[in-house]
């Protein structure tokens, strides 16, 4: 393989990337064989997580507004987090099985394949059924853009998928750095779980019911607020209950690729510790 | 650090190398409601040895004496302590994914296969991740595929298969890619008879025609006997023994047994130098004597003796040899 020193940098995510889609791609022909099955699964998945706006939806029968925000515009925030939770919990959903790879002991037994680990662990029993989520998330999404009020500009359009690319990359390094936290600590999956559900469940809801200081912690902490809540009070014509700056609502990418090169820092440090305990 | 030996005088650096090789985990213990004890376990300590290409070694040792964490420390997924570890000339934990093309690995505890997917689906798929070419890949098949008996069982999901298929699924995937060198832990743990001589057909046959380099972690001292002209023996981290089959029986402090029947029952022989009765029964005595030494000059001056009607001679059994070896070291 040519190692021309511009190629270099891109040679392991491609290698990853490849992986992935091997291994993924396998998955998906499998699961495609029992069609019936997978179309059951994925309505179920589709139902199962739009409950969680039938009861966003049953509030809205007693009540006209929740933090001040209508119907359409908490549709809004769940229509955004849902798809970057979807796309992102489709891709890499099966990075809270790391702890139970580490401890039965199969986790050697995707180190010995000449694949990038983590992509082989993320695609590993790749599920599509969770498009399910994904597709409750668009649906909503769309249903949403149509009824509120926006003043639509170059700008604001472009902030839609660029909130939604963010987005997903803030779980997907929730996902990862989970994942390299489960090398030290086996069971771990459900404090990750915590931020992932937990954190799309949250941000389904305007920041504005919330109290401050949980605002302040998905902002500054683990920083789920660049998901949809700072974006999308932009995209609504709102201030932010924190009152910060206004370029901290255009602020998501650098958050999101930040979060992404730290997950990645994590998840190497996770697996040179199992390399080097065996755990 | 022990020096590096010079080796043999081979053309050819060996594929294998170990100088020193260290591995110590920490292992945390809960002694009370809050206290931790921190041990170190020195699960290897020290290992040098060579592995020449084509070579095919049987690697023994009793239970947690170190045989697992030696094959992933080879295969790169483990990151040795200390020491210098070389496979075909690069370090494996830094070149884990790049060595992994060159190596074929098969853990008889654990499938490396998909759990969910039919066999063929399995092999498909590491064809591709070894971007192994199609024509190699369809006679590698096609042979794994006689010499494992897998044919019927292809389209079988890996985890509807019986413990001794799903062992032959896994050589097969380990053989695919042409590698080097294999390594098996254990890959004759649990199988039947009919399933073990598959096994071991397809190792003898790999390493005679394609030249592969194979190292065999196994408690079945069959495997060694039938396949391993030259047995590792490590214990507590530690080699022990490094030779031939004939030679572990020597160096185990094994004892040949010389079986003679005298006319009429006789107090036990103990006029005979080299020898001392372990059991007599009427006529009969046994007598031990080291295995490294020959029969016939016992033979002679017990004749000389005694009114000698038969003899025979009996081997010790490698399985003894071993054991007593074992015992003999104190534990750490």
């Amino acid at each position: 393989m040519a190692d021309h020193p511009l190629v270099r940098p891109l040679r392991r995510p491609a290698a990853g990337t490849r992986a992935y889609g091997l291994v993924a791609g396998m998955w998906i022909r499998s699961a495609l064989a029992y069609r019936a099955s997978f179309l059951m699964m994925a309505a179920g998945n589709f139902a199962a997580t739009a409950l969680d706006f039938v009861a966003i939806y049953l509030m809205f029968r007693h009540v006209d507004a929740l933090g001040g925000f209508t119907l359409p515009e908490v549709a809004l925030l769940y229509g955004t987090t849902s798809t970057s939770f979807g796309l992102t919990d489709l891709v890499l959903g099966n990075m809270d099985r790391v702890g139970r790879r580490v401890r039965d002991g199969t986790m050697d037994t995707l180190l010995v394949r000449p694949v990038p680990v983590l992509a082989h662990v993320a695609a590993d029993r790749f599920a599509l059924h969770r498009l399910g989520r994904l597709g409750q998330g668009l649906l909503l999404l769309v249903w949403s853009l149509s009824r509120v009020d926006v003043h639509w500009t170059p700008v604001t359009v472009l902030l839609v998928p660029l909130m939604l690319l963010s987005g997903s990359l803030i779980f997907a390094a929730v996902f990862v750095a989970g994942g390299a936290f489960q090398f030290r600590a086996g069971d771990a999956s459900e404090v990750q779980n915590a931020f992932t559900y937990g954190g799309t469940t949250l941000l389904q809801y305007p920041p504005t019911v919330f109290a401050q200081d949980l605002v302040r912690g998905v902002t500054f902490v683990v920083p789920l607020a660049f998901v949809n809540w700072l974006p999308a009070l932009r995209l609504l014509g709102r201030d932010d209950p924190l009152g910060l700056p206004g370029w901290a609502d255009f602020a998501s990418p650098a958050v999101a690729l930040a979060c992404c090169a730290l997950a990645g820092l994590a998840w190497r440090a996770g697996l040179r510790g199992y390399r080097s305990t065996g755990s | 650090m022990p020096t590096t030996p010079a080796g043999p005088p081979a053309t050819e650096a060996p594929l294998i190398e170990l100088d020193g090789v260290e591995k110590v985990f920490h292992v945390r213990r809960r002694t009370g409601l809050l206290r931790r004890e921190r041990r170190e376990v020195r699960a290897v300590d020290g290992l040098t040895f060579r592995v020449p290409r084509g070579e095919m070694v049987g690697y023994i040792g009793p239970n947690g004496a170190g045989k697992s964490t030696t094959v992933k420390m080879l295969t790169g997924i483990l990151v040795p302590s200390a020491g210098r570890l070389r496979v075909a000339g690069t370090d494996p934990s830094r070149e884990r994914e790049r060595l992994a093309r060159r190596i074929g690995v098969v853990f008889g505890q654990r499938t490396t296969l998909w759990w969910d997917l039919p066999l063929r689906d399995s092999y498909g798929l590491v064809r591709r991740m070894y971007r192994i070419p199609e024509r190699r890949y369809r006679e590698n098949l096609e042979r794994c595929v006689e010499l494992l008996d897998l044919a019927a069982l292809l389209d079988v999901p890996v985890r509807q298969l019986s413990l001794g298929q799903r062992m032959r699924g896994d050589i097969a995937a380990a053989l695919l890619h042409d590698p080097e060198v294999l390594y098996l832990d254990e890959p004759t743990i649990g199988l039947d008879v009919v399933s073990k001589a598959k096994v071991r057909n397809v190792l003898r046959d790999v390493n005679a025609e394609r030249g592969t380099t194979v190292l065999l972690t196994t408690h079945d001292l069959t495997d060694i006997e039938q396949l391993c002209k030259r047995v590792m023996v490590i214990d507590h981290g530690r080699l022990v023994y490094d030779g031939g089959l004939d030679g572990l029986l020597t160096a185990g402090g094994g004892e040949r047994t010389l079986v003679v029947d005298l006319e009429r029952e006789f107090p036990p022989i103990e006029d005979v130098p080299g020898a001392r009765v372990v059991r007599v029964e009427g006529p009969r005595q046994w007598l031990a004597f080291a295995a490294g030494g020959s029969a016939a000059p016992l033979v002679a001056a017990v004749a000389e003796r005694y009114p000698l009607v038969d003899l025979s001679v009996r081997e010790p059994a490698i399985e003894d040899v071993i054991a007593r070896m074992y015992a003999d070291r104190p534990a750490a």
